[in-house]
């Protein structure tokens, strides 16, 4: 039995997250009365990440360009530079790059806030008063980050893609024009799904999922805390934890059905 | 307390453990309608744990806990928020949503549960501050309160609907006496005029013989005594006198 203890517990906490993320859908149509909590969440979680997603996704950016053109030079097409940077940056680094800053910040955010509120007490407040906690506390912080990834994410492959570009020109002598062209052109190949670029749409598809799983699972960690501190503590290490491990899985099934099926 | 009056809150052998701990061992009493019963006892011996079980916050292991007539436990989840809408509970430390301000804390209710407009919920908190005596505490932070005025804060918002059922948990703590006895005497007069139910878990004596019908005291998960306050306050039980002392007041 002591065996079986983690995997029975992993399933309960996917169980109650997956609940959770049903009650959310199930209110949506209360979100446009939810509009200023939503737009609260909105610069709490994602406004306030928008620097580290800058000087990350720059860096994120330029270690792709390097790494990479390095070893495209060896074989002389360091002209390819800019396409492997904006694919890199638009398909995976975006929007994995900024969940996981969303996880850190956000998503351990929302488990220590609502995680304080049960531990004292206010979360038995609102059931007593009959108060739809779903509806005041987690509904706008799921829409919040649903909306805030993926432009977030825009943010972070715009600036890692001009970071690469910076790295082409200084570094593997790529003219910042012709790095520019190759990873606008790369960018333009159309979906079957959308009459959009399909790296573009299918990278902030991937972050828009992965907006909904932090804030799904802070959520949940925050309103099972118990214990006080220790509890409140336990609850945003596991929000985030469990987040980045949610992120990576997820990742692979959404990269799967886009770019294999 | 008649057993025979109708009883608004009723515990039939009530039990409840946390893990080993046996916290309520056959808990059995009434509350009749317009009637205020006052639960002391040492700390620690479950007095939060029977408010929580009668606004369905806690299941009980064993036993009834039933309000007007209906088994809290057995309710759906829609008949026991219809209940909670016509109760009250004023949580020990006033449990205040800290990202809303004093003002918007006693609305949330109003607010969540009703279609009432904005100028009637906003007269009906002023009024209930009024009532606390924090007239100007609307915009306020709870952050920004002492502990005393965040218990004041909570009773607004446990009174703010007009409850028929109050369950009020230490409502004294914190308080200074004068304000103490402000609220005291609010109390009484909630009783008195609007002939609310009541469940008050207290250690003040002050209170308690200002506000409450009877006294319950709670020892090893039961009733070990329920008198009328003055033969309460007055018994010679050997477990009364020691826990109260020789001058309960």
């Amino acid at each position: 039995m002591n065996i079986l203890r983690p995997v029975v517990t992993i399933a309960q906490g996917l169980g109650y997250e997956l609940e959770l993320l049903g009650s959310v859908l199930a209110r949506l149509h209360h979100v446009p009365a939810r509009a200023r909590l939503v737009a609260d969440q909105i610069y709490q979680s994602a406004l306030q990440t928008v620097h580290v997603v800058l000087v990350v996704g720059t860096f994120i950016g330029m270690i792709v360009a390097l790494q990479t053109g390095i070893e495209l030079a060896r074989i002389g097409q360091q002209d390819q530079i800019g396409t492997i940077v904006s694919l890199s940056m638009a398909r995976e680094m975006g929007p994995f790059i900024t969940a996981t800053i969303l996880a850190a910040a956000a998503g351990s955010s929302m488990a220590a806030e609502i995680g304080t509120m049960s531990v004292s007490d206010e979360l038995s407040a609102l059931e007593v008063l009959s108060v739809d906690r779903v509806k005041l506390l987690i509904l706008p912080r799921v829409v919040a980050l649903a909306i805030a990834a993926p432009l977030l994410t825009i943010l972070c492959d715009t600036v890692g893609i001009l970071g690469g570009g910076f790295v082409a020109q200084s570094q593997l002598n790529v003219s910042y024009q012709l790095y520019l062209d190759s990873a606008v052109e790369a960018l333009r190949d159309p979906g079957r799904i959308l009459p959009l670029p399909k790296d573009v749409y299918g990278g902030l598809f991937k972050s828009f999922v992965f907006g909904v799983i932090v804030a799904v699972i802070g959520c949940a960690a925050g309103l099972r805390a118990s214990g006080g501190a220790l509890g409140v503590g336990q609850a945003t290490r596991s929000a985030v934890r469990d987040s980045i491990i949610a992120i990576i899985v997820t990742n692979y099934f959404i990269t799967w059905a886009l770019y294999q099926s | 307390m008649s057993p025979t009056a109708e009883a608004v809150i009723e515990l039939r052998d009530v039990r409840k453990s946390f893990g080993a701990q046996k916290v309520l061992d056959g808990l059995s009493f009434q509350v009749p309608r317009g009637r205020c019963l006052a639960i002391m006892g040492p700390s620690g011996t479950g007095k939060s744990v029977i408010l929580r079980h009668v606004i369905g916050l806690l299941k009980a292991d064993a036993g009834v806990v039933s309000v007007e007539g209906r088994d809290v436990a057995r309710l759906s989840k829609h008949e026991l928020s219809d209940l909670r809408k016509r109760m009250g509970f004023l949580f020990q430390e006033g449990a205040l949503i800290n990202w809303l301000t004093v003002g918007e804390n006693v609305a949330l209710p109003l607010r969540e549960n009703t279609r009432l407009p904005d100028a009637e919920i906003r007269r009906k908190v002023q009024e209930k501050l009024e009532l606390v005596h924090i007239p100007d505490a609307w915009d306020k932070l709870p952050a920004q309160i002492s502990g005393g005025m965040k218990k004041r804060v909570g009773l607004a918002r446990a009174l703010i609907t007009d409850p028929e059922i109050v369950l009020y948990d230490e409502p004294n703590a914190g308080l200074d006496p004068e304000i103490s006895q402000s609220i005291n005497d609010l109390l009484r007069e909630l009783h008195e005029r609007l002939r609310v139910t009541a469940l008050l878990v207290e250690h003040r004596v002050r209170c308690i013989r200002t506000v409450a019908d009877e006294v319950l005291f709670l020892e090893k998960g039961r009733v070990l005594v329920q008198l009328p306050p003055r033969e309460f306050f007055a018994s010679d039980h050997p477990r009364l006198v020691q826990f109260l002392g020789k001058d309960p007041d």
